[in-house]
């Protein structure tokens, strides 16, 4: 299981701020995960398509699109930061 | 090397960085910046800040720990408001303590300079009863970009 996580205009246009889901193994990086949403949920697609630059954090350390994620792992989508 | 990390749900108190710093006559510098909201000619209402509770510390963590391996400091503090603040309002501050100068500045400015790029935090303002995201500027990621570019042999993750 993955636990995914969404913050500010993500989570909003998502609807929620975290779902558990159950990818097949071949999804083993973020870019393949976020195809893998895209396919299996209308509103994450929707919400995706609407936030084209985005950052990602796999177990609350900031990762790329193509880092490997595996069983158990929090992976964090979000727009870019907009701190201080 | 004293540190001090906190993310606060409150108002923030300008004099508090300097006192928690001074160390008595090691440092010969100290370096304060404070980050406050803006009203944009009287626009914006209001700023919510919102945060990954948890990745939040630990990238601010890592952040100071960087300066320290590239500046010798003394003390180092970032502290970040988070909820809702009002224009003219302390966002964050960011002070450092060192022997001299040079290194308090240069210090200060690299943490805020990848904090602005790096920690997860996120703003909506508020204009016309309505709340905006605030969509991130190129120029801060070029900031951030330029010090990692000086930097050799230490990747931030």
């Amino acid at each position: 299981m993955i636990e995914v996580r969404f913050f500010a205009a993500l989570r909003e246009r998502v609807g929620n701020d975290n779902m558990t889901v159950s990818p097949p193994e071949t999804v083993n990086t973020v870019a393949k995960l976020a195809d893998w949403l895209t396919e299996q949920d209308p509103r994450v697609a929707q919400a995706l398509a609407a936030t084209p630059r985005r950052m990602v954090a796999v177990n609350e350390v900031l990762a790329t699109e193509d880092a490997a994620i595996c069983d158990g792992d929090v992976v964090a989508l979000f727009p870019p930061v907009t701190g201080g | 090397m004293k540190t001090r990390i906190e993310i606060r749900n409150g108002p923030l108190d300008s004099t508090e960085p300097a006192a928690w710093l001074g160390d008595a006559g090691l440092s010969g510098a100290q370096v304060q910046f404070a980050g406050q909201v803006r009203d944009e000619q009287g626009r914006v209402e209001a700023l919510h800040l919102e945060h990954y509770p948890g990745m939040t510390e630990s990238v601010l963590s890592t952040i100071v720990e960087q300066a320290a391996t590239q500046w010798h400091l003394n003390g180092a503090w970032v502290v970040h408001r988070v909820g809702t603040i009002s224009p003219g309002d302390d966002i964050v501050q960011v002070a450092v303590s060192a022997a001299h100068r040079q290194a308090a500045f240069e210090a200060c400015a690299f943490i805020m300079d990848l904090l602005k790029t790096r920690a997860p935090f996120w703003k909506k303002e508020l204009i016309g009863g309505r709340w905006f995201w605030v969509e991130a500027r190129e120029r801060d990621a070029e900031a951030a970009a330029a010090w990692l570019q000086g930097l050799s042999g230490h990747e931030l993750p």
